[in-house]
This record gives C-alpha cells, sequence and structure tokens, in this order.
C-alpha cells in the first residue's frame, strides 16, 4: 500500500513539474519526461495527421492524368509530391515520441488510427482540385498556423515547414476556381458545384463543436491546441468569404450573415450526422481509399525486402 | 510479411547556404547511407533549402539526458566571467 502511494506521489509531482513548464511556454522535447496522456494524446493526433496528408494524395492523384494542361499538371504533381511530404514529416515528428512508423501504419490499416475525413469525398470534375486546394489546404492552414505555437516541439517545427509550403497549396487552388469563374457558363457552374459540396466538408474538418469535444480540455491545457476547434472554423469562414465574393461564388449557407457585434460571420448549421457517418466509415469513398492505401504498400513489399537484403549484404561485405 | 521492414531511421542536417551551420530538419528511413541522402533531399530540399546535406544513423547519435541538465550544465553556471559584459570598461574607451 505504502508502495502504491508513493509512486502515485512520484506522479503527481512530475505532472505537476510538467505542467509548470508547459505553463512558462516551454516547449517539451522527446527525451523530457512528459506524462502518458500527453504521450498518448500526441500520437493520435499526429499519426492521424500523417496519415491525412498521405491519403490526400489519393483524391488528388485521380485528376494528374486529365489536367487540363502541361502547367496544370506539373503543379498538381509538385503539390501532391508536398503532401506525401508533409505526412513524412509528420511520421518523423510522431516517432519521437517512440511509436514506429510500421505501427503507425498498422494502426491505420486495421481502422484504428483515422485520418481526416474530408478525404472519403471523391473528386468529380477538375474544380474539385481548386475547391480542395482553396478550401481544404486552406482550411488546413488555419488549423496548421495555429499548431506551429504547439507545445511540443518535433510537432512545431513540422508544423513551420508544413506551413511555408501550404501556401502554394492554396494559392494554386484559388486560381483555378477564379480562372473558371472567367470561363464559361459550363465552367462556372462546375466552380460553383465544386464549392457547393466541399464548403460544409471543409466547415467539418475543424471538428465538433467545442461543446462537443471530449478530449480538447487537457490538449488545450497542455498546450497542444493553442485555439478550439469553433475558433479556428470561424477564422476560416471569416477569411474565405471575401475571397469567394471577389470571384463570384456563392457560399452555399443561406444562413450566412455578418455580424456587426460579434465582428463575425454567423453561420447555418452543420450537419453533424453526415460528419459522424463518414468518420465511422460510410462515407463515400472510406472503403476505396483504405483498399488503395493498402495494395500499394503491400505492393511495395518487394522493393523494401529487396533494400533490406542489400542493406543486409552490404552490412556482411564490410565486416569481411 | 513478417521481415517487413521500413528501415533503419537516420537524422537529417542541412546547410542552408555555404557558410552557415547545419541544422537538424527531421529523419528519414533508409536502407544505406546513399538511400538516406537521396530521401533526404527528396523530402527536406524540394525549395532550394540546402546546399549540402548530413545523414547520421540516429542511433549513433548519444544526447544528454535533460533529467540532468541542472548537474550536468552547473560548471557553466557560475563563471560569468566567461561573458565579455562582465569585464568594467573605461570611461571613453572605444571599439571594444
Amino acid at each position: 500500500m505504502e508502495l502504491v502511494e508513493k509512486a502515485d506521489n512520484a506522479q503527481a509531482e512530475l505532472l505537476m513539474h510538467f505542467e509548470e513548464k508547459i505553463n512558462r511556454g516551454d516547449a517539451i522535447e522527446p527525451k523530457d519526461r512528459m506524462p502518458d496522456g500527453y504521450r498518448k494524446h500526441l500520437i493520435r493526433q499526429m499519426s492521424q495527421h500523417a496519415h491525412s496528408e498521405v491519403i490526400g494524395m489519393q483524391p488528388e492523384g485521380n485528376w494528374i492524368t486529365r489536367a487540363p494542361s502541361l502547367r496544370a499538371k506539373q503543379i498538381l504533381l509538385a503539390k501532391i509530391q508536398d503532401e506525401g511530404g508533409h505526412g513524412l514529416y509528420l511520421y518523423s515528428a510522431a516517432e519521437t515520441l517512440g511509436i514506429s512508423r510500421d505501427e503507425m501504419i498498422d494502426l491505420l490499416h486495421s481502422g484504428k488510427a483515422k485520418y481526416s475525413s474530408i478525404f472519403n469525398y471523391p473528386t468529380l470534375t477538375w474544380a474539385d482540385i481548386g475547391a480542395i486546394g482553396w478550401l481544404v489546404d486552406g482550411a488546413a492552414i488555419v488549423n496548421q498556423v495555429s499548431l506551429q505555437r504547439t507545445s511540443y516541439g518535433p510537432y512545431s517545427r513540422a508544423m513551420v515547414r508544413i506551413c511555408k509550403e501550404e501556401s502554394f497549396h492554396q494559392r494554386q487552388g484559388y486560381e483555378i476556381m477564379a480562372k473558371m469563374m472567367k470561363g464559361t457558363k459550363d465552367q462556372q457552374e462546375m466552380a460553383q458545384d465544386a464549392m457547393n459540396r466541399w464548403w460544409w466538408p471543409s466547415l467539418m474538418m475543424f471538428g465538433p463543436h467545442d461543446s462537443e469535444s471530449p478530449r480538447s480540455s487537457d490538449a488545450v491545457k497542455w498546450k497542444i491546441k493553442r485555439h478550439t476547434n469553433d475558433e479556428l472554423r470561424q477564422k476560416f469562414i471569416d477569411k474565405t468569404v471575401q475571397q469567394a465574393e471577389v470571384i463570384g461564388l456563392t457560399i452555399p449557407d443561406n444562413d450566412l450573415n455578418w455580424n456587426e457585434t460579434t465582428g463575425h460571420y454567423d453561420h447555418g448549421p452543420i450537419n453533424w450526422d453526415e460528419f459522424h457517418r463518414v468518420i465511422n466509415g460510410n462515407g463515400p469513398c472510406n472503403k476505396q481509399r483504405m483498399d488503395h492505401h493498402k495494395k500499394v504498400h503491400q505492393d511495395g513489399a518487394w522493393v523494401r525486402a529487396a533494400a533490406e537484403a542489400y542493406r543486409q549484404k552490404k552490412e556482411k561485405q564490410s565486416l569481411n | 510479411m513478417a521481415t517487413d521492414t521500413q528501415f533503419p531511421l537516420w537524422e537529417v542536417f542541412i546547410q542552408s547556404k555555404s557558410g552557415a551551420n547545419y541544422i537538424h530538419a527531421g529523419s528519414v528511413h533508409a536502407a544505406d547511407s546513399n538511400m538516406a541522402l537521396q530521401n533526404a533531399r527528396d523530402t527536406y530540399t524540394r525549395r532550394g533549402e540546402g546546399t549540402s546535406i548530413w545523414v547520421v544513423p540516429t542511433a549513433a547519435i548519444v544526447a544528454s539526458n535533460p533529467d540532468d541538465n541542472d548537474m550536468f550544465f552547473d560548471p557553466a553556471n557560475d563563471k560569468v566571467y566567461r561573458h565579455p559584459t562582465f569585464y568594467v570598461m573605461p570611461e571613453g574607451a572605444k571599439a571594444i
């Protein structure tokens, strides 16, 4: 009994030191002691973030062979390569918490780790590539800019790197939309249709309302999250409305109104049933995205085996 | 496949221009040093961020333990005379 009590006291003391450090604004680095809850929260959030970057390559990859010009194709290829790179920055940062890359991939394949549900929607037209860059990356940027100040050092540094690259993504998407809105009536309708389909899922990317977000409190207390879901969502809406107006797109929300008192836009209710349906595996493309990831991972197994055999051979040679 | 592997981990350091310090950028997985260099290039220098890259096997890095910081860095704590601001300069002396 006494031993248990002693251990509990030691734990409490560790937690106190940790929280003092967080409150001072110090970053937490990989070798620092941290509560299990902090480590677990970060592993979940960072691996989910990494998986989202990688799964997000699929809806855009769908349009590489059908990009309307060589310029558009080169840009799209570079953007998708960036997304892969962002996934790697984040896996690398998550590995500093003691989880291996293999484990993270296994958790994704077994369905235990999630990725952003926005990527379970299909890219039906070229305008969807514009909408993803402008709205989906735009929403991601708002979140990632905030995360640059997250308390875990490697995560924060990965975010700084990612934010530098993301603004190209958002601008290329907005350029596609602007071009289409200057085009034929069909092209304008196509752009508006993409706007209509991507607007609400983009708002859902910020997650449930603060009142419904079960894990928020620890994450805010430990400065993993620096702003709440609703704050970030509001920031995204406020900056996007004007951009839509400039190019003549209508935001598909009849309740969207400028509120003089709050200095923000009010918006209509979000369809959380849809959000939960898609998160729980019943979006239009969940199965396709996972099947593709598993297939490519398995198809690449022989390459990894060959490189591993080569490594072992070289190791033997260097011993002789 | 039980023997599937993501390869050993390498830490990546990048020099942004000649004369600058090498700064830690992150890590990559690779089977050997060539592959590590190429992966580091593709992952961390897609926009001309570097003119030179070091890759080091993560397992070869020895790091100090933050729990020992007080003791470990103690020798430096009471030697203010190692800083130029410690010294009193005569009034009027210039360029020192």
